[in-house]
């Protein structure tokens, strides 16, 4: 037989579509409905009033000046904090949900972590009237009970997973067993730059306001653009849109921060860029935590946005071509950051975005005092009140 | 002709639909797994799936996914299960295919797999994450080998990945009858197998259908209309239930005995 076209959606050898039979029409048909919704100006439309009227956009950027005087660089932060629900989540959902209603989708699905993303699904279905189930890992359920609240608040059921590790990547996993029964009918939102394509690609693409914004933000602001931008990255979408803005700016460093949980020689983390090999999970081929057998590994992360054992493929394929870099800083480190963030700016970020924080004292090393640097403050940290302050009474 | 290819053959001649075991190799143990497929060949299967345990089985449901992990609990890896089929050969020359993800795979490399799969004697490979567009890696190797690469047809597959899937078959297609996990309650078998048995006319090529097919009655159903049936959850949930490994062998005994006689059409 001739040998069939590679699939779409390949970053390098990274990417593609791993899935079930049963599923490939499905993303087929995603793809033809985004691509035509591209090209649609009432649905960018539509979109854009959405994102400036209800979610708030375009975010500020802010020149963090007491922060400044502790790093040494200037430090630059992109508020999505200030987005409704409390994190960039919401651009990617209020895209895809209108993206689904557009297909003629009458049911939504999710998969969460912190739960940023199940909020930001749930708000996105509340707002146009779509029923939502969203999949949590038992383990989330637990560590970040305010944001389950807030989705059964807002009209969704949440399915707590036990399977597993009981957390993200089985959650996922749920999500794609539910998604093979229910294909016909329902359009499963997925939350980061991971999963099969069209996903990575969809989700970059509705991320891509942040860097677009920022960008522009900086150049009015800053009279430039900035030395270094820096993301935390769990699958990777915050960082891939923020990212977004810069990647042809060849003077624009981009990097990456993960999450070394215990440290990275412990084994207990969720950094496969720093320190995974190259694997497929959840219909793509990218960076992944696994055995030498090819099981995969469960994560481990403070942060429950973070606790994934694999990234978007579009991050592996920026790692090996040496255009964005990567680095891990551990829990503790984190919850330094996020305490230092907290004192110096008024500003409680999400644990997950403490990660980007505690690794600019070594940007700040690599780009020097006169410089800029743009942080992406992916989401606010009330959520992870419970989970700081167990840890410092642990501490002290 | 391989030796699939001449069980689905010879089922047909003795008009009756070739039946396909699936067990998940290493639940409880690779030892019993063993026995276990030299148990199913006696006792009327035509085809052994030989399951490989991943930890992230995604198409799977919970009786599959609890095999698997029992499996790796158990110290279950990739040549291991290598290991396992070179042993069932000195016992049984039932055709062996090795079903799973691709993660592991991929893991072991793909050429190694495919010499080392060839040289212990099991007969090709059904990856259930890996549609023909991303199967070249695999696919390629083990034809050249002479093995076996078993594509997938679902409910959803429009005509042109059902022509694709038909032209990347080396043996069989295996038909999906529904939409969703293993081990679901079937819908509607019966038209299932009907739109199976019509695509398997227009192809000309056997369609095997699983997913959801679980008693000698549904498997009665399905070998009215095309020439391969695959039972998977419900073998996989009697050696879950047995309490010995020698109680295991008995059920599965029974039950594809079973099975086999509910394959014959009458």
């Amino acid at each position: 037989m001739q040998t069939p076209e590679p699939a779409p959606g390949r970053y390098g050898p990274y990417g593609g579509r791993y899935v079930a039979e049963t599923l490939m029409p499905a993303l087929d048909e995603l793809t033809r409905a985004y691509e035509e919704s591209q090209r649609d100006p009432a649905f960018q439309a539509e979109l854009d009033s959405l994102l400036h009227h209800y979610a708030g956009r375009p975010t500020p950027t802010y020149f963090a000046s007491r922060l400044t005087e502790e790093v040494g660089p200037r430090i630059w932060l992109k508020r999505e904090d200030l987005c409704h629900t409390g994190a960039h989540k919401v651009n990617n959902t209020i895209g895809q949900i209108l993206l689904a209603k557009r297909m003629g989708k009458t049911r939504i699905i999710a998969e969460t972590g912190a739960g940023q993303h199940g909020v930001a699904t749930a708000t996105s279905c509340a707002l146009m009237g779509l029923p939502c189930e969203v999949y949590m890992g038992a383990e989330d359920v637990r560590r970040q009970a305010p944001n389950v609240r807030r989705m059964e608040l807002l009209g969704a059921e949440v399915h707590s997973v036990k399977s597993g590790s009981a957390t993200l990547k089985d959650a996922m996993n749920e999500a794609l067993r539910d998604w093979v029964t229910n294909v016909r009918t329902t359009h499963y939102c997925v939350g980061s730059v991971a999963g099969p394509h069209p996903y990575p690609l969809i989700v970059r693409d509705f991320q891509a306001v942040i860097g677009k914004e920022a960008r522009a933000q900086m150049i009015e602001q800053a009279g430039k653009l900035p030395d270094a931008v820096v993301a935390c990255v769990g699958g990777g979408s915050n960082a891939m849109g923020i990212f977004a803005g810069f990647i042809d700016d060849e003077s624009v460093r981009l990097i990456g921060v993960e999450a070394a949980g215990d440290g990275i020689a412990t084994g207990r983390h969720a950094a496969p860029l720093c320190a995974g090999g190259v694997g497929v999970l959840h219909g793509a081929k990218s960076y992944v935590l696994q055995t030498a057998d090819g099981q995969i590994v469960e994560a481990h992360s403070i942060s429950a946005g973070l606790d994934y054992p694999g990234v978007g493929p579009e991050h592996a394929w920026l790692k090996d071509i040496g255009r964005a870099t990567y680095g891990a800083v551990t829990d503790a480190q984190a919850l330094d950051a996020f305490q230092q963030l907290c004192r110096t700016e008024g500003i409680i970020p999400a644990l997950e975005t403490s990660h980007a924080f505690a690794y600019l004292p070594t940007v700040a090393k690599e780009v020097g005092d006169d410089a800029d640097i743009l942080v992406c403050l992916s989401g606010r940290g009330d959520k992870d009140l419970d989970t700081v302050l167990a840890q410092l009474k642990s501490r002290s | 002709m391989g030796r699939i290819a001449d069980a689905f053959a010879k089922a047909k001649k003795e008009n009756r639909a070739a039946l396909v075991i699936y067990v998940c190799a290493g639940d409880p143990d690779l030892r019993t797994t063993e026995d276990l497929v030299v148990a199913a060949a006696e006792s009327g299967a035509d085809v052994i799936e030989l399951g490989v345990p991943f930890s992230d089985p995604t198409a799977d449901g919970p009786a599959i996914q609890r095999a698997s992990e029992r499996s790796l609990a158990a110290g279950t890896t990739l040549a291991k299960v290598l290991d396992t089929i070179g042993a069932i050969r000195r016992r049984t020359n039932v055709p062996i295919l090795l079903f799973g993800y691709y993660n592991p795979i991929l893991s072991y490399g793909e050429q190694k797999l495919v010499e080392e799969t060839a040289a212990r004697g099991a007969d090709g490979f059904l990856v259930v994450d890996l549609p023909p567009e991303e199967s070249d890696g695999l696919r390629l190797p083990a034809i050249e080998k002479g093995l076996d690469f078993v594509p997938l047809i679902a409910p959803t597959s429009d005509r042109d990945r059902v022509t694709e899937a038909a032209a990347a078959a080396t043996s069989f297609l295996y038909y999906v009858s529904m939409t969703g996990v293993t081990g679901s309650k079937a819908t509607d078998l019966a038209s299932a197998s009907e739109r199976a048995g019509a695509l398997q006319r227009e192809l000309n090529r056997p369609i095997a259908i699983g997913f959801g097919v679980k008693t000698k009655e549904d498997v009665t159903t399905v070998a009215r209309h095309v020439d391969g049936v695959v039972v998977g959850s419900a073998v996989v949930r009697v050696i879950e239930e047995a309490e010995s490994s020698a109680a295991a062998l008995s059920a599965v005994r029974t039950l594809v005995a079973e099975l086999a006689a509910g394959a014959r059409r009458q």
